[in-house]
């Protein structure tokens, strides 16, 4: 490989946001006919690094050479002429426009959808991509919606491919098609860059891998002579274990029991169809199901926030006691224990409000306590100050603004939050969207003792691997409905991925 | 008996006004800039308009007057008047981030004053007895109608009679419109407002954009002003006479789902129902013609509800409207 010109050189690249040093000299080299893993923790300027490459941010030292010349890079239609392309983790999409304005948005010329149509066809032809030129970007998946974005970078010519946490959104057969065409790009002779968090994409896909810490480049080599644990140690800085905990369930009984549940929504469009599952106290109830299958609306349900047609909800408390939860207020749901955290995708839409600190935002949960009129300030700035050093959340003081936080760091807070009101039943949802390894297991370690507590968890998750590993029971659905419940200790993950996307999981292959 | 003949003109002269505000709105809003300072804007148009010809045609016969100085001097103060209050806009919700709806209402209050000072220093300045500034020979060059409008019957009343401004401004809505939806200027305008980021990335330049489509619409918008002057006032200028026809300008706006072409007879048709009134036999009952003065808001208040009912997304409203754009905004 070291023979080879280096398609991309970056060279001593430092890069500041006011104080914070984002990245401080980085040296990296890309290849052709190469697909390079970039990893890191959040925070370690992964995506600051690539965003240099492609025009977002200016480097403040340091230079970029491409094939062996210096370049300067000031916008994103200098790295376009450059070949470079880049694949952002929230898509760059205008919705109400179709596929093939998205595709040619920006580009000189006059505009001529007819003609772009067809070299669209061809770049799908040439890779094996699917898509209609005509559809508005509104309509599609998320697994299309990602394959718009790479057809419209290699239609402005790419040759240099930046994927930033690509898989982050599809299930296990959309990513093995993507990686199927990224191979496919590999042998075109293009330069691929994936960031992502997951190892065993790395391990499955990359050829060579540089890992970030803390802004600095640790070092790189090829794929094939480390491991997931040689890298996650170069990652975190320490050794770390990889395994997630199971703990056997401490005295399971039924604490949720959800029969025949439909829910519409506004537009009356069945959410969920009959549902009917029980989730036991000690145990996690792990809900697999592409995103969008009812699984928000499930959630909501159980927490009072979403009307229901039909079905029942009941909560069975340690005396065996039932008592139906339809019709009850949220406050009075949440009173008896039932607490929900939900990280959407923006992750701040639900739960915290941006501009207020963090001692304010826990005392969303507890503003009806305290004398009179006045609410008790202490007790939530204290609280917060106990999840600070727990959750090692990293911020200034509990007076900052829970906007300035970087996004790992924001649901360290969110979930925390609704586990320090030591609930009897723990709804949480993404808990870990695009969080590093060492955050993510420090969250599934909290989910753990919840759960040893006796605590009936119900986690919402969209990795599969780690579904699998936490879990104690699956229950998937499709579409809203319940494809099917599976032992977690037992279940293999092509067999949750087909029923994820077919009821009851029979393949037709 | 309603005589069809004579309102269809009169609800057409009422809708220029409007369909130009409207059309500039739209270009405005396409960029995700909401301009409520339209009806400042067209007021603005107007007064610098009035202050061009009322130094032009101080003192001149109606012989003396030059045909194109006479069209061009207004026009000009005109569109400069606009483009000045457009740009002030920009500057504000733009370069300095501002929220657009203070700047834009702000700018509103500011261009109805800066119009009846400056009219209530022209009207000292003519000497007048009466509260107006009276342009007439600029008027009529201004109301030339096409050479055969006497001579063609109903269809010459109905489609012939008006001013050059009249045509100006059904062109200027047909071009919006096909600039928007079928060049490539159109398309960039159109992912600006729609999600600025996208568009950053791809390598257009928000700023330019926004700024472009905000003044040209302030432009536009201001010609409105220039039209109730010079065309449907008969030149005379009379401070607040102008009303409230911005903000049914804007009202507009919504009502044709942010479409310059639905603009001409959506705006035909307000220009008809603000006058409904005097033509509806109410007797000597004024509180029902005051009922049928709301007519053009309550419309606009049902296609809200109808269009948000229907909630098809591309008859919403452009995504990021009203909202500064900020590249390193998290």
């Amino acid at each position: 490989m070291d023979n080879k010109i280096a398609a991309v050189t970056m060279r001593n690249i430092t890069k500041r946001f006011g104080p914070t040093l984002a990245n401080d000299k980085v040296w990296l080299n890309i290849y052709r006919g190469e697909i390079l893993a970039l990893l890191g923790e959040n925070g370690s300027g992964k995506t600051t690094l690539m965003n240099m490459l492609s025009g977002i941010y200016f480097p403040d030292e340091g230079e970029i050479a491409i094939d062996g010349k210096p370049v300067v890079i000031r916008s994103p239609k200098d790295a376009f002429a450059l070949g470079i392309g880049m694949i952002h983790q929230h898509f760059k999409l205008v919705d109400v426009l179709t596929a093939a304005e998205n595709i040619v948005l920006g580009l000189p010329g006059k505009l001529d959808l007819k003609a772009a149509s067809k070299k669209i066809k061809e770049i799908c032809d040439t890779y094996g991509f699917e898509v209609d030129p005509d559809q508005k970007i509104y309509d599609m998946s998320v697994s299309q919606k990602q394959t718009v974005e790479i057809v419209k970078v290699l239609y402005r010519g790419a040759d240099i491919l930046i994927l930033d946490e690509p898989t982050a959104v599809l299930t296990p057969q959309e990513t093995d098609k993507l990686f199927a065409v990224l191979r496919n790009m590999r042998d075109d002779g293009k330069a691929i860059v994936i960031i992502t968090h997951k190892m065993h994409e790395v391990e499955s896909l990359s050829d060579r891998v540089a890992i970030l810490r803390h802004g600095q480049f640790i070092g790189d080599m090829p794929t094939k002579s480390t491991n997931a644990q040689e890298m996650t140690n170069m990652m975190v800085g320490h050794p770390v274990t990889l395994n997630i905990d199971r703990p056997e369930p401490v005295d399971p009984h039924p604490r949720i029991e959800v029969k025949d549940l439909t829910v519409r929504d506004i537009e009356g469009t069945v959410k969920l169809d009959h549902v009917s599952f029980t989730a036991n106290s000690g145990e996690i109830l792990g809900i697999a199901g592409i995103s969008g299958s009812g699984q928000k609306e499930l959630l909501e349900a159980i927490a009072g926030l979403q009307p229901v047609e039909s079905g029942s909800i009941e909560y069975v408390d340690d005396s065996g006691k039932r008592e139906q939860l339809i019709g009850k207020d949220p406050f009075a749901i949440q009173e008896m224990g039932v607490a929900l955290s939900f990280v959407p995708e923006d992750r701040l839409g639900m739960g915290l409000v941006a501009n207020m600190d963090l001692g304010n935002n826990m005392m969303l949960r507890s503003y009806r306590k305290g004398r009179g009129v006045f609410t008790n300030r202490k007790a939530p700035y204290k609280l917060a100050h106990q999840m600070v050093d727990f959750l090692e959340i990293s911020t200034p003081s509990v007076e900052t603004p829970v906007r300035r936080l970087s996004g790992g760091n924001v649901q360290k807070v969110l979930v925390g939050r609704e586990i320090a009101n030591a609930p009897s039943v723990l709804l949480t949802a993404y808990a870990v969207r695009g969080l590093d390894i060492n955050s993510s297991y420090l969250i599934y370690d909290t989910i753990n003792s919840q759960k040893m507590r006796g605590v009936a968890v119900i986690y919402v998750g969209e990795d599969l691997d780690v579904l699998l590993e936490l879990s104690d029971r699956i229950l998937v659905l499709c579409g809203g409905r319940v494809s099917g419940i599976v032992p977690g200790r037992s279940a293999k993950k092509r067999e949750v991925g087909m029923m994820m996307t077919k009821l009851g999981g029979e393949a037709d292959e | 008996m309603f005589d069809i003949v004579s309102f269809i003109p009169r609800a057409v002269v009422q809708g220029i006004p409007l369909l130009l505000g409207s059309t500039g709105e739209t270009l405005t809003e396409k960029s995700g800039n909401l301009n409520l300072g339209i009806p400042g804007i067209m007021y603005v148009g107007g007064i610098s308009g009035v202050i061009g010809s009322f130094y032009y045609e101080a003192g001149k016969t109606a012989q003396d007057m030059n045909t194109a100085l006479t069209i061009l001097i207004p026009l000009g103060c005109c569109l400069l008047g606009s483009l000045l209050m457009g740009l002030l806009y920009c500057f504000l919700t733009v370069t300095l981030r501002a929220n657009q709806n203070v700047t834009g209402l702000a700018l509103t209050t500011f261009g109805v004053g800066f119009g009846n000072f400056f009219g209530g220093s022209l009207i000292k300045l003519s000497g007048s007895s009466l509260p107006s500034i009276i342009m007439t020979n600029t008027s009529n060059v201004f109301r030339r109608t096409l050479p055969f409008a006497s001579k063609a019957g109903v269809f010459g009343k109905l489609f012939l009679n008006y001013g050059f401004l009249a045509y100006a401004a059904v062109a200027i809505a047909l071009a919006a419109a096909y600039v928007l939806n079928h060049t490539r200027t159109g398309l960039h305008l159109r992912a600006v407002g729609e999600s600025p980021n996208t568009a950053d990335a791809a390598g257009i330049n928000v700023s330019r954009y926004k700024y472009a489509a905000t003044c040209i619409g302030a432009m536009i918008a201001g010609l409105g002003g220039l039209y109730y002057v010079m065309d449907y006032a008969c030149g005379v200028w009379t401070n607040d006479a102008f009303g409230d026809r911005g903000w049914l300008a804007i009202a507009l706006v919504i009502f044709t789902i942010w479409r310059p072409n639905v603009g001409v007879l959506a705006s035909f048709l307000f220009g008809g129902l603000y006058i409904l009134h005097m033509y509806i036999p109410s007797g000597m009952n004024l509180a029902v013609k005051e009922l049928y003065k709301m007519a053009p808001y309550v419309v606009t208040i049902i296609v809200l509800v109808l269009s948000s009912m229907r909630n098809k997304r591309e008859n919403q409203p452009p995504a990021s409207l009203g909202l500064a754009y900020f590249r390193e905004e998290r």
